[in-house]
């Protein structure tokens, strides 16, 4: 247990946690000085400012990059009251979090769920410290939202797999280190039945990785092709042949994720109101002067504003012990197309002063928000699609025939 | 603040679920409504409930009440409002009571909240005119100095229950300010008349000429009749957040029953989809008709917002489960028969309560300052 989640008085460990945070967050990444998209970790990182390493070590050390998480493996430990306590002080205080990754939010939930001991000795202490980043191996060209036609083949040979095939969209693989991968096993099996999920170094001469250039002018995400890559047959999750309810699982916490990441408030420092009064003429009465836009603002903050409490009861009722069910497909459709109609939004208030790409005319922040508009369009495709989340809503939760 | 039910309050849901199922199925309301019936509620029943202490949940006990809050209310009002049960909860406990119980005049509130805890008394808040819209401010009815006292004269409209209180609070221009005045229903000057409305709930419009109060009938100002609308408000949308769920389920059932084409509509990715939707803002609703409830209870400074909030998102959802079902349920979703279509009239007369949800938005951007 971390220092911080022995002090079980709620009010003290606010002001313990707050005063450590204020202490040791480099002044230079408060407000948003990390880079856009956040601590990430891993042995290709190199960032700009020396002060996001410094921070992501001491909060390392603290417990803080996974709060929650079991201290023996470096989490910290921390009841979820406390780590909501936690949170709220890091907003106040603006302060970022000192790392990011599929690592924390993807592979390492599944892993405290589905892993061995030895796998979780492995595997979990290098993603709480920063020192691996991650990448998924999940689509295929011919495998998107019928993921599980997934054809990229595993074959055993001795203690090891065989793996060939190809994957794509892989997001930062060019700048990941390992990857939670799905692979076939048995081509014989129903498709959902002949699926193992495993993990490899992404450092080995098998594994070939080529970016793809995005409509937003960055490469995020890459082909990744495998020509005899290794994986160790101990870096199985849970069983051969069973990895489609560890991929479910892990898809579960992904959701979770973008709904976090993306339903309130994100893409902009800048409220949206603000935002209006700096392009529109000014009004006598300091209202925005456009009345359907002002509807329109009030009405992405009021849908911003019901699902953030929608989230927190979510998080309340696993609190007071109810399970978690398929509603997280609710919140990766609402989080992901609120976020894009904000964004569309905040380019409609923008008007021409949006459509710069680069250089003289445009301010930075015009022209890294057109951008950051781009990139939400892939917000309701990644992660499965909005229609796909829609007919597991559909059949899974109100119980509709197929 | 916690938005999860708690034990006790998971056993007042299922208490007013199994008397609601029993005691107050849609049933009840048609019989009513196609009996035209003089009162329009059940006095008996609202005897019964008030006995099972609901009128009372957010009151003192020392006052008659169950010492309890808004979270619990909320809870009790939206099992009422699945089955569209026309008790006078939103006139007397909601409108009035919450006027009376933030009053400084703390001799009216002890003659009348006992009443309204044990279900006696019917009382109701006069507040809405023809030309005031959603605005609590834009009315004309006036009250002038006479004496000690003052006269009150004016129309007000839609007052929920109004033919049958025994007393009106009602809202009076007073020099630049407002002024809410308790009128009992008995004073000279007052006329009531019934009003018929699409939903079939019970209002009536009421026409003061010249009515005589005295100082002690005052019960509050301006800022008590918006806290209290605000209240009535979270009141109303734990209602409404009923209502488009059994809209909902009944729709649900629907397509899971209805075959066309050999299959059953449930089926069609067309109507799965939008039934997907309503669902997402179904569940936004909830948490923010829960939200506005503890921040009562909390007494939260925020509450207005969150008041705003809810509103917007329960009136647009509301109609929007309401308008999906009767499409879902087609031809037969036009028939007197099928109780879909009573959900969408009370929808609209929902909506069209304390601010639709475009008067919400506008109010949420001006507390925020734009
Ligand atoms: C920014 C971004 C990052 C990504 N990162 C990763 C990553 O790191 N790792 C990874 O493995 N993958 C990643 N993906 C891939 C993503 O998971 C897939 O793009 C997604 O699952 C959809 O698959 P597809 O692109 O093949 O589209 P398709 O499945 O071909 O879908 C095309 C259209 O058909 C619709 N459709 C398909 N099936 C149905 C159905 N049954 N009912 C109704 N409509 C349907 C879809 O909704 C969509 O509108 C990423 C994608 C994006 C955009």
């Amino acid at each position: 247990m971390s220092d911080l989640a022995a002090i079980t008085d709620l009010d003290e460990f606010q002001r313990t946690a707050r005063a450590w945070l204020d202490e040791n967050c480099p002044k230079s990444l408060r407000g948003g000085g990390s880079s856009i998209y956040g601590i990430t970790g891993g042995k290709k990182w190199n960032p700009s400012n020396p002060d996001e390493r410094v921070w992501m070590e001491r909060g390392a050390a603290k417990g803080l990059t996974a709060p929650m998480w079991p201290a023996e493996y470096g989490g910290g430990g921390m009841s979820p009251k406390q780590n909501k306590v936690l949170l709220q002080q890091m907003r106040e205080l603006r302060i970022p979090a000192p790392l990011v990754g599929f690592g924390l939010t993807m592979i390492g939930p599944t892993l405290l769920q589905y892993g061995t001991d030895a796998q979780k000795a492995e595997h979990l202490p290098p993603i709480i410290r920063g020192e691996i980043r991650w990448c998924q191996g999940y689509s295929e060209p011919g495998a998107g939202s019928d993921l599980a036609g997934l054809q990229c083949r595993a074959v055993e040979d001795g203690d090891e797999y065989v793996i060939n095939g190809s994957k794509i969209w892989t997001s930062n693989a060019d700048e990941a280190d390992w990857i939670f991968c799905l692979v076939r096993t048995d081509p014989d099996a129903k498709k959902q039945e002949g699926i193992t999920f495993i993990l490899f170094d992404m450092d080995q001469p098998g594994v070939t990785v080529r970016p793809i250039p995005l409509i937003s002018g960055a490469s995020p995400f890459c082909e990744t092709f495998f020509d005899d890559a290794r994986a160790k047959q101990s870096n199985v999750i849970y069983k051969v042949n069973a990895g489609w309810t560890v991929a479910k699982a892990l898809l579960g916490h992904e959701r979770t994720m973008i709904a976090d990441a993306f339903g309130v408030g994100g893409g902009s420092r800048m409220s949206l109101a603000d935002r209006a009064r700096k392009y529109l003429p000014a009004s006598e009465d300091g209202r925005v002067s456009d009345a359907a836009l002002r509807d329109e603002i009030a009405q992405s903050e009021i849908d911003a504003k019901a699902f953030g409490l929608t989230v927190q009861r979510s998080k309340d009722a696993a609190k007071a012990g109810h399970q978690p069910g398929p509603e997280s497909s609710m919140f990766k459709v609402y989080g992901t197309e609120l976020n894009m109609s904000r964004h569309e939004l905040m380019i409609r208030i923008m008007g021409p002063q949006a459509l710069g790409w680069e250089g003289d005319g445009f301010e930075q922040d015009e022209l890294d928000l057109t951008r950051a508009w781009l990139r939400t369009r892939g917000n309701s495709i990644e992660g499965g699609t909005s229609e796909v989340q829609r007919n597991v809503i559909a059949k899974r939760v109100l119980g509709l025939p197929d | 603040m916690e938005l999860v039910l708690t034990e006790d309050q998971e056993f007042i849901q299922k208490t007013a679920a199994d008397f609601v199922l029993e005691k107050s199925p849609v049933a009840r309301f048609r019989e009513l409504r196609d009996a035209a019936d003089a009162t329009g509620f059940s006095r008996d029943l609202w005897k019964e409930m008030a006995d099972l202490g609901w009128a009372g949940i957010p009151y003192a006990e020392d006052i008659g009440g169950a010492g309890m809050g808004f979270a619990e209310l909320v809870v009790v009002l939206e099992e009422l409002g699945r089955t569209l049960a026309p008790e006078p909860f939103l006139s007397t406990v909601l409108l009035a009571g919450q006027a009376l119980v933030q009053s400084p005049n703390e001799a009216l509130a002890k003659e009348w909240l006992p009443q309204i805890c044990s279900g006696d008394a019917v009382l109701t808040l006069a507040y809405q005119e023809a030309r005031s819209r959603y605005d609590l401010d834009a009315i004309e009815t006036t009250a002038t100095a006479d004496g000690s006292g003052f006269k009150l004269s004016g129309e007000k409209i839609q007052v929920l229950d109004g033919h049958v209180a025994d007393a009106l609070i009602v809202s009076a221009r007073n020099g630049d300010g407002i002024t809410l005045f308790l009128v009992p229903s008995s004073a000279d000057g007052l006329t009531v008349t019934r009003q018929t409305r699409l939903d079939s709930r019970n209002a009536a419009l009421v026409t003061l000429d010249g009515v005589s109060v005295g100082p002690d009938a005052i019960v509050g100002d301006g800022a008590l009749l918006s806290a209290t609308v605000d209240r009535a408000t979270v009141g109303l949308c734990a209602e409404m957040l009923g209502g488009m769920q059994q809209a909902f389920d009944l729709s649900v059932e629907y397509l899971k029953t209805r075959s066309q084409f050999d299959v059953p509509i449930g089926t069609f990715q067309a109507l799965k989809h939008r039934a997907a939707d309503v669902f997402i803002e179904i569940e936004l609703c909830k948490s923010a008709v829960m939200a506005a409830a503890r921040a009562i209870d909390e007494g939260q400074d925020d509450l207005a917002r969150l008041v705003s909030v809810m509103k917007a998102k329960c009136s647009d959802t509301y109609v929007l489960a309401a308008n999906e079902g009767v499409q879902f349920f087609g031809g037969v979703g036009m028939t007197d028969e099928y109780d879909i279509g009573l959900y969408m009239k009370r929808a609209r007369a929902a909506e069209l309560t304390f601010g639709d949800a475009a008067h919400h938005r506008d109010r949420w951007a001006s507390l925020a300052g734009y």
